[in-house]
């Protein structure tokens, strides 16, 4: 067999795969939880209803999907410029760090300066991170695959002795945790009285960020050349190496915004378990919506709303959550096997 | 103790063997894929997967290469799921390999989880013991720290030699590394790159999970979440480090363990005791991006690695 390129793909042509992809993966879930023992219909009607199904469920995703929003942005960037950035979830932490180091008294001063201080600060941390392994790559041919993602094992360790050392939190019990924020250095709710923090509507002015540099700037413009053909973006005079390494300062950077959100808006301090792999799941998100930022949003949801459902859905119907994983994991290979059918033909020959 | 005097201790040679093994199954596994052409980032997840079918499987009865042979099975299966999406579609290799590790992982904690859901600490099963192969295992220094292993160390050692045999010396070897060099040549000689490419994926992808299963079926005796811990990507630095050749790749693997065995010698000396041991975790991590800077000048990468073959397309 071999594929050949459609010209002008039919609307059906672009509709039909995807919409496959979902209902296989739909399928497979179902023939996964009756392996278990459950009633498929009743186990995706829990996971929908465990999501979206009550006020208290929609924040919770709302709450889930925010860290993911970032990363899958930090994704997103790299990707379109074939900057394979694995180690979203090392700047995450980078991120968390900085908002703990600065935001457990070593800054005193009012809410809206300290806030925007550490931010800014952090998303630094995050961009120096990925700036090693980005200057690996254009310096040495290093390949950032391996490098981002040994440095998410190295980075997490280096995490886990300041939480044992000189960041140990003396009121813990014991525990490796850090201080609790002092309160001007906390995200508020959006809305009094409900669980959603500003960190929300910062991802969504993120994704809007992201989404105006993509399409209305030289930058990003630049990416997506050196995205499509290295070689040509240099003939054409663009700086390639050069914007390998503001892609991955940009990336980083949003990787860590996700890690201040998550420690200054929701938990109050940072641990080990601050990110059950937020910035592996980011690469899911990012991929699921074709690399689109505005589609970064939508995709986090749906991401965020399938391990909120399955937790709940766990609980009632004793099926592991890491159908959750699965259902992702084959939602991704099918979704990128549908994308590429909805431009080639498959000729047998 | 001193750290020379580590060096010199057959207990410290026969733990950088052992810690070596599963990495050389797994390295070389990757480093098939990579001749003829495919980076297989599945890696990660396929050891997870070995790790548990090789031990689920001896668990529920089978005898222990029985069960090496089911983890090389479930380990191929991932290759070809791999393999039909990077080869004849041409599918982006790095997302398809997070994909594959992402999915070998949660379904292989999925059916953890649904083969033995009350147990709060995983059972054990009898391992492979240590083999002293006759007159061999008498040498000093030598004998106990390599000729003292269990069979599947010894398998792992002398898979290095037939996979450089079949590389090197044989028509199928040649076309798998003329498949990742130069695809076109191949297809011009009336062979189908899509056959080798999909075969070599296949093939690697079961040594990767044998690698895994060398971790829960002869360095311990039961399964653990999270227990490859970022091996599989360390042999794919391991595979740069040996500019994809077997032997050197071997050698390389040899030489992370000894460092491996080392740190944890050293974390129990009394200068080792001051310093945290996430400094010593950290090590096979940093050692790796370290021997990738240096090799990364004078790689030979095969020049058609990541590169998807369409016939037809000039």
């Amino acid at each position: 067999m071999r594929l050949e390129p459609i010209n002008n793909p039919s609307f059906a042509r672009k509709l039909v795969p995807p919409a496959l992809a979902l209902s296989a993966t739909i399928l497979i879930a179902s023939l996964l939880a009756m392996v278990a023992g459950a009633n498929p219909f009743s186990v995706l009607g829990l996971i929908i209803k465990g999501a979206f199904g009550s006020k208290f469920a929609l924040l919770e995703t709302l709450n889930r999907a925010t860290p993911l929003i970032f990363t899958g942005l930090a994704v997103a960037v790299a990707f379109r410029a074939k900057f394979w950035n694995i180690g979203a979830e090392a700047q995450l932490y980078a991120g968390a760090l900085i908002t703990v180091l600065l935001g457990t008294g070593a800054l005193a001063w009012p809410s809206g300066v300290i806030l925007p201080v550490i931010a800014l600060i952090a998303v630094f941390a995050g961009a120096v991170l990925l700036l090693v392994p980005a200057l690996l790559k254009t310096r040495f041919g290093v390949d950032e695959v391996v490098t981002t993602l040994l440095f998410n094992f190295i980075f997490l360790l280096f995490i886990s002795m300041l939480l044992e050392g000189p960041l140990k939190d003396p009121m813990g019990m014991g525990w490796p945790k850090s201080a609790r924020l002092i309160p001007e250095a906390s995200l508020p709710r959006i809305v009094d009285g409900l669980r959603l923090h500003w960190g929300f509507a910062l991802a969504i002015i993120s994704a809007l960020c992201v989404w105006v540099i993509q399409t209305r700037s030289t930058l990003g413009y630049e990416m997506r050349a050196v995205g499509l053909n290295k070689q040509a973006a240099g003939f054409a005079g663009i700086p390639v190496n050069l914007v390998l390494v503001k892609t991955a300062l940009l990336s980083g950077g949003l990787a860590a915004l996700g890690g201040f959100s998550e420690v200054a808006g929701l938990k109050g301090s940072l641990t080990l378990d601050l990110s059950p792999g937020f910035g592996y799941t980011g690469i899911i998100v990012a991929m699921l919506a074709l690399l689109n930022p505005l589609g970064v949003v939508i995709a986090a949801l749906f991401v965020a709303g399938i391990f909120v459902g399955a937790d709940s859905m766990s609980r009632a119907a004793g099926v592991p959550t890491y159908l959750a994983d699965i259902m992702l994991a084959v939602a991704l290979l099918l979704m990128v096997l549908a994308i590429m059918l909805t431009r080639f033909h498959v000729v047998r020959d | 103790m001193d750290i020379i005097d580590i060096l010199f201790t057959a207990s410290f040679w026969a733990a950088a063997i052992r810690i070596a093994s599963p990495l050389i199954f797994a390295t070389l596994g990757e480093l098939i894929c990579e001749r003829a052409g495919v980076l297989n980032l599945g890696i990660e997840g396929i050891m997870v997967s070995g790790a548990f079918a090789g031990w689920m499987a001896v668990y529920s009865g089978t005898g222990l290469w029985v069960g090496v042979g089911v983890a090389m099975g479930v380990g191929m299966l991932f290759g070809l799921l791999h393999s039909t999406l990077t080869v004849p579609f041409g599918l982006s290799q790095h997302v398809v390999g997070l994909g594959v590790t992402l999915l070998a992982t949660s379904s292989t904690y999925y059916a953890y989880r649904l083969a033995l859901p009350e147990v709060t600490s995983p059972p054990k099963i009898v391992a492979f013991q240590p083999y002293e192969i006759p007159l061999l295992s008498d040498i000093p220094l030598l004998g106990p720290a390599v000729f003292s292993q269990t069979p599947l160390t010894y398998l792992a050692f002398v898979l290095v030699a037939v996979v450089g045999l079949v590389l090197y010396r044989t028509p199928l070897g040649l076309a798998v590394r003329a498949a990742g060099e130069n695809p076109a040549a191949v297809a011009a000689q009336g062979l189908s790159v899509t056959a080798i490419r999909m075969g070599a994926v296949i093939i690697g992808s079961g040594l990767m999970a044998v690698g895994g299963a060398f971790l829960t079926m002869s360095a311990f005796d039961s399964f653990f979440f999270e227990m490859v811990n970022g091996r599989g990507w360390i042999c794919i630095a391991l595979v740069v480090f040996g500019s994809w050749r077997p032997g050197k790749a071997m050698l390389g693997a040899v030489l992370f363990a000894a460092f491996d065995a080392l740190q944890i010698r050293v974390q129990q000396t009394s200068i080792g005791a001051q310093v945290p041991y996430q400094i010593f975790l950290m090590m096979p991590y940093i050692l790796s991006i370290l021997a990738l800077v240096v090799m990364s000048r004078r790689a030979e990468v095969p020049a058609a690695l990541m590169v998807p073959f369409n016939k037809g397309e000039r």
